[in-house]
């Protein structure tokens, strides 16, 4: 397991170095720079600046310093956050993101998948009707309306609940957002287990198993096995875009994650933070996608991990 | 049909989609919520970027403004500013006539900002006493109606929501066609040719796979972001991706069928075969998705219009005004719901409208 937990992430590196090669020179060649926000800068301070960052190099010359330093895992220094590297800017947020991530997605395996089972068990009855038509819903209200709705009802109407801030990542703060990030995620895990669990309940074994007279809980696990095979598949890319943040769900709780440096890195043409940013996400992705095909294999014992 | 007539499988889809009434439903709502958005805003009265300053964040309801207190309070108020008061105020049927009093002669410019009020229009004045102390105006009050209420500035929602709807399903159609051309022509290509072509073809398509796409998207704000329509062709030109994979494949099983061959063998020319047997039969798959396409494209132009990355005041589009309404939801909660529930019964409609052709054009999927 161990070879082809390494096999994968080594046959991963191409894919990365194409993106990184492609986002680099992408960003270089949009109009702007990192430091026309500043107004006025005398001449030679800009060149100071551009020698500091080693802007002035040929752009060849930069992409293998970058290279370079990203090979001994340094991202190298933000240009908009003075200050910080972009590892240390990481490192205070993607916390952050990460948990809330998380906690969205335990969410919503939890509910989604239990939702979608009553669904099957109850196909074409009142309950299924009634999952299926909230599922769509969730599915179709983008989470930048989900948001302010729910501040609107718990934070502003009920004052249950703050209506955003992060308070050093007090419970009450984290509900909001959270849920926010769930819903969605929950109603297609519905629709994903409900659809699988319905064919996987007409399978052969488990007539059998109907047929042994064994009680329906564990006549459902084991048709929930074979049926949550979909359900994991969708959840690698899923899960890798939880984990690195909402740029939406952040600032409308105003969360100090890592979402919003995707925006405002790219938007200040701060190019040591989106190139900090496009790996992330390239490594989560990857990351995850390797952890599907770990689960799948137990999950399926006809897949090898081959 | 006429007898001895056979039914065509596009008859068969046809009656197919008919006979689905989350479908049919969806369609006319979209009909009419299109028609709504392209015609609606010539006929509520009101331009969208037309500022009411008296009437700034009026509440929605079907009763017309100015309400008969607030034509005596505007006047006093305007009388104040004159150091003049009002001594006699009659309103009847639409018509008013203000008597003004005060210590020293009133300046008759004071018409100029009556007739500048909301409320009031064609103020003239209708007598003044020798000395000037006293001054009779006689006015029509102006009665417009707010059904949604106007937003933060003083314009009217209604108005915003209708024109902002028209920007939003302009740019999805907009993106999703060029999407549909690049997507369609590129896997289309990539399946017939084969080989070595269409690897190297694929494998463009992977790479750009790959990139994070919030990233590309902000890249394109970044390269286009003066212009609007320009960055949504180019939204449509990352759209493609699936489109293309999904025509490739179809290609693939389309070009081993006996007309292709046949058609081969007459000397059609690849080009030829390509658009006139190839393409029209990749529809199905290709119609379906693109249902589900628009609503995708619209949910992205209201997500970077949310971010404030779309389009500027004073136009505007059902994300800005989303955006606008969680700005300042605290007392104003219909400028939040007015636009979501255009743009989630929108979204709605197209997914009911994509399911429902997928039953219709791919039977065999059921």
């Amino acid at each position: 397991m161990i070879s082809f937990v390494l096999r994968r992430l080594l046959s991963a590196l191409p894919t990365i170095f194409i993106v990184v090669t492609v986002s680099f020179f992408l960003i270089r060649v949009a109009p702007g720079g990192p430091f026309d926000g500043e107004s006025h800068i005398d001449p030679r301070i800009l060149e100071n600046l551009k020698r500091v960052y080693q802007l002035d190099q040929p752009l060849w010359m930069q992409y293998w310093l970058f290279l370079k330093n990203l090979a001994h895992g340094d991202l190298g220094p933000s240009f908009f956050f003075k200050d910080f590297t972009v590892a240390q800017l990481f490192a205070v947020s993607l916390p952050v993101s990460m948990e809330n991530g998380a906690a969205a997605l335990a969410l919503a395996l939890a509910f989604g998948i239990s939702l979608g089972t009553v669904a099957a068990l109850r196909q074409n009855h009142g309950v299924d009707h009634a999952v299926m038509g909230v599922a769509t819903i969730g599915v179709t209200i983008p989470n930048f309306v989900v948001g302010p709705l729910l501040t609107l009802i718990f934070a502003l109407g009920l004052s249950w609940l703050p209506a955003g801030g992060w308070n050093n990542g007090a419970f009450a703060n984290r509900v909001l957002p959270v849920v926010t990030l769930a819903l969605p995620q929950m109603a297609v895990i519905a629709r994903l287990t409900r659809a699988s669990l319905i064919e996987a309940l007409r399978a052969n074994h488990i007539r059998t198993l109907r047929a042994l007279g064994l009680p329906t809980t564990t006549v459902t696990l084991h048709a929930l096995r074979g049926a949550l095979l979909p359900v994991v598949s969708y959840l690698g890319p899923a899960a890798a875009n939880l984990m690195t943040g909402s740029v939406v769900v952040e600032r409308i709780f105003g969360i100090p994650g890592v979402g919003r440096y995707f925006v405002d890195g790219a938007l200040s043409r701060d190019y040591t933070l989106v190139m900090g940013t496009v790996i992330l996400i390239s490594v989560f992705v990857i990351v995850f996608n390797l952890i599907v095909d770990i689960l799948y294999s137990f999950l399926d014992p006809r897949v090898r991990m081959e | 049909m006429s007898e001895g007539e056979g039914r065509s499988l596009f008859d068969d889809a046809v009656a197919r989609l008919i006979g689905n009434r989350a479908a049919v439903a969806s369609m006319i709502f979209l009909a009419v919520m299109t028609l709504a958005c392209f015609v609606g805003p010539f006929f509520t009265g009101h331009p969208y970027d037309k500022v009411y300053p008296d009437y700034v964040k009026a509440a929605p309801s079907f009763e017309a403004r100015p309400t008969a207190e607030e034509v005596a309070e505007t006047a006093t108020r305007i009388a104040r500013r004159f150091r003049a008061r009002v001594e006699d105020f009659r309103l009847d049927q639409g018509r008013v006539e203000i008597g003004l009093a005060g210590a020293g002669p009133v300046d008759p410019r004071i018409v100029d900002y009556y007739e500048r009020a909301d409320g009031f229009a064609g103020v003239h004045i209708a007598g003044r006493s020798d000395d000037g102390r006293k001054l009779t105006l006689r006015a029509d009050v102006r009665q417009i109606r707010f059904w949604f209420g106007t937003d933060g500035n003083g314009r009217d929602l209604l108005t915003r929501v209708l024109i902002g709807g028209r920007i939003s399903i302009l740019i999805g159609i907009l993106a999703t066609g060029v999407a549909l051309m690049i997507g369609v022509s590129w896997g289309a290509t990539a399946g017939f040719l084969g080989g070595r072509v269409d690897m190297m073809m694929m494998r463009v398509v992977d790479i750009l796979y790959a990139l994070p796409f919030i990233f590309f998207v902000i890249l394109l704000v970044v390269f286009f972001g003066r212009n609007f329509v320009l960055m949504f062709v180019a939204v449509g030109a990352i759209e493609w991706l699936d489109m293309a994979r999904i025509v490739r494949g179809q290609t693939l099983v389309i070009k081993r069928q006996e007309y292709v061959q046949a058609a081969e063998a007459l000397g059609v020319t690849t080009a030829a075969l390509i658009r006139r047997h190839v393409v029209p039969n990749t529809l199905g798959p290709v119609v379906v998705y693109v249902t589900l396409l628009v609503p995708k494209v619209i949910l992205l132009e209201s997500f970077l219009s949310f971010l404030g990355l779309g389009v500027q005041e004073p136009m505007t589009s059902w994300g800005v005004l989303i955006s606008e309404g969680a700005n300042n939801n605290r007392d104003l909660a219909y400028l939040l719901i007015f636009p979501a529930l255009f743009l989630t019964s929108t979204l709605f409609a197209l997914n009911f409208l994509g399911d429902g052709l997928r039953d219709a054009l791919d039977p065999k999927d059921r």
